[in-house]
């Protein structure tokens, strides 16, 4: 093995050029592979952290009834939380009501959250203020598609337990800027007690929200959906780009396999002639298959070397400053993205691309040098075409 | 003694002014025998006043009660064949261009009709004010050039869409000429202008009204009666799912 290794390592110096093309379109795909995968998983880090800490908190007690994907659960889907007395939840409250900024109708989900809260980020410490109106949050993207800046005054149209309109005056409290779009668009935070206060449904909870020293207590009426539960669609979409996005290092790296394969079916047909010579000189037809193969695998290995010694500087600069990534509207994209995306080059990540390319880049080596099997010895010294 | 001839005289002149006030919920049942009928068969154009172009789409609509509705576009092009049908508190909306029905409840029915001031909400409130408020007259005005009762209603049940409404009630003919709705906080909400008072079938009947979404800028929207036909015989499948499809 040591000797095929020796005399691939000749053979590969030997063909120059033709080497380190094949080597450096392997590298670029192998560095690609890490590049991309690692932004995949660190967009998969920034977007589970960020959603924890902005919207699911440790986990969701959900009232039975309520359903946060369907909006026809809003109206009945809450019950009283009078039984559920636990520090470590947060009762979140939700109704559906209406704005009016600059004379248009635009209807919202208003959450009623308790402004001492600590199981998220939302700075609901400003909602507990006095003044005549009532102080709401929103969110960065909810203010541009409303027009609205911190300290604006917006009428605030809804309806009580019974269905009877009410409005009132309200007053932009705070300007929140988040990467979570689901916490963003298309609501307003109230204090859950204003919010009781207004609508008549005292001590009343769609949903809680746990701290990280919760201990799950699910009840008939209420069920704990953990962090996991509640994360399966970020989960689902970052598949989704994960597989969209392996189709160009799929093909950058059939590009280079491909050349690989070229090479060695070019290589076969015109070194019969050594083939011939090796097999006179007692190595059987399995040892120069081998000595082929290890040749196409000399390739991957080159080519991690070449890739580490351009890849690493590149990979490390995008890991320590960030790719950013200017998202103009972000409830277009439904889940959490950051501005800047810092990739994460994991060691799982590393070893499963290496076994992948050289794996890959021995089978298509292999394949063309199983030709070697039906050589004639005598016939391939003579160069003759077989 | 001079003073006291003149405090007594205006006591006298109040309470005779006072008693010439009729009673509030008489007036809004005699609104009622007006307005609200068993059933209905009406064919109506409402127009939308956009900020740049205005729209027109005639409908046809049966009504049985205060549960059941049944309305059909019947142009622009573009609506036609556009089915709504309300049952209970229920509402369901038929596309023709999708095929598809899609039911409607909660805050969405707090949502235009068209594009228009009008809710699905005020379409389907067809209670009597009889029924939902008790009424206080509280003075007389003269709107459009006709004397009216001005009515304050103060909702006697709780599942009342608007707290409290003020209207302006024609004193000959017993028809609201202006309705205000106001949310709890006594803001007004929406403003319905009604006129083109005509009398069909042996009640008056407002054949053109305005309504206005008062929170929202422009004009509002139109919606006039063409033809109206009170207590018909509607078919009970007209009330049905199935008919949406038809």
């Amino acid at each position: 093995m040591k000797q095929a290794f020796k005399l691939a390592y000749r053979n590969l110096m030997g063909a120059g050029l033709r080497t380190w093309l094949n080597v450096s379109v392997l590298s670029f795909s192998f560095v690609v592979i890490v590049f991309y995968n690692g932004l995949i998983d660190g967009w998969n880090k920034q977007a589970r952290r960020d959603t924890i800490e902005w919207e699911t908190g440790n986990g969701h007690l959900v009232h039975k009834d309520f359903d946060a994907f369907d909006p026809f659960t809003i109206l009945d889907g809450h019950g009283n939380i009078s039984q559920i007395e636990d520090k470590n939840l947060s009762p979140v409250l939700v109704r559906q009501a209406s704005i009016y900024p600059d004379g248009r109708m635009m209807t919202v989900a208003l959450k009623g959250i308790n402004p001492l809260q600590n199981a998220l980020k939302l700075p609901t410490s400003k909602l507990d203020t006095a003044c005549s109106e009532v102080p709401i949050l929103i969110g960065q993207n909810m203010a541009r598609s409303s027009g609205l800046n911190k300290g604006d005054i917006v009428l605030l149209q809804w309806k009580d337990k019974n269905g009877t309109f009410d409005a009132a005056n309200a007053v932009v409290a705070d300007v929140f800027k988040t990467t979570v779009p689901t916490v963003d668009g298309g609501q307003i935070y109230i204090s859950i007690k204003k919010l009781w206060d207004l609508t008549g449904l005292q001590n009343e909870a769609s949903f809680l929200i746990a701290n990280d020293q919760y201990v799950n207590t699910q009840t008939d009426q209420w069920i704990y959906k953990d962090q996991d539960e509640l994360l399966i669609t970020l989960d689902n979409i970052i598949a989704t780009e994960r597989i969209s996005g392996s189709i160009l290092y799929i093909l950058l790296m059939l590009i280079a396999l491909l050349a690989i394969f070229d090479t060695q079916v070019l290589s076969i047909f015109r070194r019969q002639k050594e083939i011939g010579t090796y097999m006179a000189l007692g190595m059987t037809k399995l040892q120069v298959i081998k000595l082929f193969t290890v040749e196409g695998l000399m390739y991957s290995i080159f080519a991690m070397l070449v890739g580490c010694i351009w890849g690493i500087p590149v990979l490390n600069y995008f890991a320590r400053n960030g790719i950013p990534y200017p998202v103009e509207n972000m409830d277009d994209f439904g889940i959490s993205i950051s501005e800047i995306m810092y990739p994460i080059y994991g060691f799982k990540l590393i070893i499963g691309t290496v076994i992948a390319v050289v794996i890959s880049a021995t089978i298509v080596s292999y394949l063309p040098a199983r030709k070697i099997a039906r050589m004639d010895a005598v016939d391939a010294i003579k160069g003759k075409l077989q | 003694m001079k003073y006291l001839t003149i405090l007594l005289v205006a006591f006298f002149a109040l309470s005779f002014a006072t008693s010439q006030d009729p009673d509030a919920n008489a007036i809004i049942k005699k609104i009622d025998a007006n307005m609200i009928s068993n059933s209905n068969i009406t064919t109506s154009k409402m127009t939308i006043y956009g900020r740049r172009n205005d729209r027109t789409i005639t409908a046809k609509s049966y009504g049985e009660g205060s549960k059941k509705s049944f309305t059909e576009y019947l142009s622009p092009e573009r609506e036609k064949g556009t089915k709504m049908l309300k049952l209970d508190d229920k509402l369901w909306i038929y596309s023709p261009s999708s095929d598809r029905t899609i039911q409607i409840s909660g805050h969405m029915l707090k949502q235009s009709v068209m594009g228009s001031d009008l809710s699905y909400e005020d379409m389907m409130d067809e209670r009597k004010l009889t029924e939902i408020y008790t009424a206080v007259v509280s003075g007389s005005e003269v709107l459009d050039g006709r004397k009216t009762w001005v009515i304050d209603l103060i909702a006697k049940v709780t599942d009342a869409t608007y707290e409290k409404q003020k209207i302006w009630v024609d004193k000959e003919k017993f028809v609201p000429l202006r309705q205000d709705m106001m949310a709890k906080s006594g803001k007004i909400l929406k403003r319905v202008s009604l006129s083109n008072i005509e009398k069909i079938s042996g009640r008056w009947y407002p054949k053109r009204m305005n309504y206005k979404d008062m929170l929202k800028q422009g004009k509002g929207t139109d919606f006039e009666i063409v033809t109206i036909e009170f207590n018909p015989k509607i078919p009970a499948h007209i009330f049905t799912k199935a008919s949406l499809k038809k």
